[in-house]
């Protein structure tokens, strides 16, 4: 188990470090960094200058690249321009609201996702299995901010019931968190549905579900007992890496509902030219991916010994 | 003559399963494959179709000068047939945005998904073939690339790119090649110990031969497969792009741009400038979803009853 975990934290690391090197080529490659930086109308030389000087843009590529990781190991990511704050200060301010948006949403796929899924597999291609086809289906293909349009359109501007923007006074706000929240829900329901579907039809053709059955249980313990079970541990896995997704991939969301998460503190800064912003959220949300899947890894390794003499 | 033969051979592997599936399938999916010939038949004669040009208002065919702003569809108060899907701020026509439109989204989705998977297969090919510090290199790029959302990456590239058409296309071959690598290289890690790769190995073909007539041929199957399932992520991408701001630059028309333009009159009330262009979105992204279905579960016969 040591050797595993040692594995696993190295290929980790290994990950980020090729994060960084790839995001501090990409902004290299395309051009001058100072005039990405600073990119507004009838800007003079000698501002370039400045901010080359400032930035450390001078000096070799090597030392540039080693001041960049290094202050990252620190958790520094520089100061935004905009805010004149650190951009981890920033991050984190906003990042409470992400989580909370995000975990709202993986809650409905969750709700919408399994038991629709379970359903569509027990009573393989009835019409309950169709239904859950479709949904699968929608979900994968109506873009989430097509439905939040939608839905503000019905909601909030024909019916009146829901307020269209922001958050709202209170951190909790029901009323101003749902319909993000299934706008954003939607497309991990129909990935989800379609996971629980096909790993429960795998469980549910296992030589030990038909001994349960050919002991004369009842269909629904056979169900929940044996299939539910072992079926979850796939679905677990992909849940686990949604959310973590979600909170990353909200930005379009966000930006429909003027979410105050990261999604759309990435955009904000993007629109206002605030590199150090865009470049930290980007690693972050790199970081959290690998970190989760570092975590389930391990866990995966916990519960099934098989991976962990393998790995 | 080698040459002649072995593309001729290249041809027969490739082509029966692509005739199979075509012309021996039943229960082909009509309503997708409609959805996008239409589709591309609209992008190919946008300029002969539409009846307005989509970068300009519509004007008044008396007085000369633009009309309404706003119009509604013809079949509500106002509206008119001329205009038969409305006008956007501009007085532009809807309709005829959307015709354009529908270019923009076929050629980013099917030029980036293309071009990322002409990297990715190569790289996946080489990687699972040669193996070594080769394979260990692009492995692991592979996953520090896979650690990142497509659509932060592709947001990401787009604020070090200036945006425009080509390089929209440029940073979703950036972004989708590693889905590629991954997969096809695993294949490829199988279909090496076959034994007809390895009799070609002993028969003294080169490596470049190996992969190009023995392994490539096999691994199109799956190509195709991951090819039609990219395409419908590669247009919501886009369109989320263009609705960010960050996209194909107005006043080209895009979907995605279209909706961020009717995303203020959506809320005093005005749907059509947002909804059309969502629904467009929405068809082509499904058909080709259904298709990919279709083709991965064709290709696959072990999926075929699930």
């Amino acid at each position: 188990m040591r050797r595993f975990l040692s594995v696993r934290i190295f290929y980790s690391i290994l990950t980020l470090w090729l994060l960084t090197i790839i995001v501090f080529t990409m902004v290299r490659l395309t051009g001058d960094p100072a005039t990405l930086w600073t990119d507004y109308p009838g800007v003079s030389e000698e501002d370039l200058d400045m901010v080359r000087e400032r930035w450390g843009l001078n000096e070799p590529q090597i030392t540039q690249y080693w001041k960049f990781v290094s202050n990252i190991f620190r958790g520094d990511f520089g100061t935004s321009f905009q805010f004149s704050m650190s951009v981890t200060d920033i991050y984190f301010q906003r990042l409470p609201n992400s989580l909370l948006l995000g975990a709202t949403s993986f809650l409905i796929s969750l709700i919408i996702g399994v038991p629709l899924g379970i359903l569509s597999a027990v009573k393989v291609n009835s019409r309950w299995d169709s239904i859950g086809k479709l949904i699968a289906l929608l979900g994968l293909s109506v873009p989430g901010f097509f439905v939040g349009l939608c839905l503000i359109l019905v909601f909030g501007v024909q019916l009146g019931w829901l307020p269209i923007l922001g958050k709202g006074d209170q951190f909790f706000d029901i009323r101003y968190l749902i319909m993000p929240a299934f706008s954003l829900g939607w497309y991990f329901a129909g990935s989800l549905l379609r996971l629980t579907r096909s790993s429960m039809l795998e469980v549910l053709g296992s030589d030990y579900v038909k001994l349960a059955r050919l002991k004369g249980m009842p269909e629904i313990v056979v169900i929940a007992k044996h299939a539910f079970k072992n079926a979850m541990i796939p679905v677990l896995t992909l849940a686990g890496l949604q959310l973590v997704l979600m909170i990353n991939v909200a930005v379009v969301v966000e930006v429909i509902f003027q979410w105050p998460g990261v999604g759309s503190l990435l955009i904000e800064a993007l629109l206002g030219r605030d590199f150090p912003v865009v470049q930290g959220a980007v690693l972050m949300a790199g970081a959290m991916i690998v970190g989760i899947n570092l975590l389930l890894d391990v866990l995966y390794a916990m519960v099934d010994p098989r991976i962990r003499i393998s790995g | 003559m080698s040459q002649i033969s072995s593309v001729k051979n290249a041809t027969v592997l490739i082509f029966p399963s692509i005739q199979r599936i075509i012309l021996k399938s039943r229960n082909l999916p009509i309503l997708p494959i409609a959805i996008i010939v239409a589709v591309l038949f609209l992008a190919i004669f946008a300029n002969l179709i539409s009846p307005h040009d989509p970068e300009r208002s519509v004007k008044d065919t008396e007085t000369g000068r633009p009309i309404d702003n706003y119009l509604p569809p013809f079949w509500m108060d106002g509206g008119s047939i001329r205009t038969p899907l409305g006008t956007d701020f501009h007085s532009r026509d809807i309709l005829s945005r959307l015709i354009h439109g529908s270019r923009v989204s076929l050629i980013v989705g099917l030029v980036g998904t293309l071009a990322a998977g002409l990297v990715g297969t190569t790289l996946g090919i080489t990687a699972g073939y040669l193996g070594g510090w080769w394979d260990q290199i692009i492995m692991r790029v592979t996953d520090a690339w896979l650690a990142l959302p497509s659509l932060i990456f592709a947001i990401f590239l787009a604020s070090v790119l200036r945006p425009s058409l080509w390089n929209i296309v440029i940073i979703l071959a950036l972004v989708f090649w590693s889905r590629y690598t991954r997969q096809i290289r695993a294949e490829v890690l199988a279909l090496r110990e076959r034994d007809y790769v390895r009799l070609a190995e002993v028969t003294g073909a080169s490596r470049l031969r190996v992969m190009v007539k023995h392994i490539l041929p096999n691994t199109l199957n799956t190509v195709m497969v991951l090819f039609s399932l990219t395409i419908g992520v590669a247009i919501i991408i886009e369109a989320s792009l263009s609705f960010l701001g960050i996209g194909v630059p107005p006043p080209k028309p895009a979907w995605g741009l279209m909706m961020a333009d009717g995303r203020g009159p959506l809320i005093a009330g005005k749907w059509w400038i947002s909804v059309f262009p969502g629904l467009c979105i929405m068809l082509l992204v499904l058909a080709s979803n259904l298709l990919g279905d279709w083709l991965r579960v064709r290709l696959d016969p072990q999926l075929r009853n699930r």
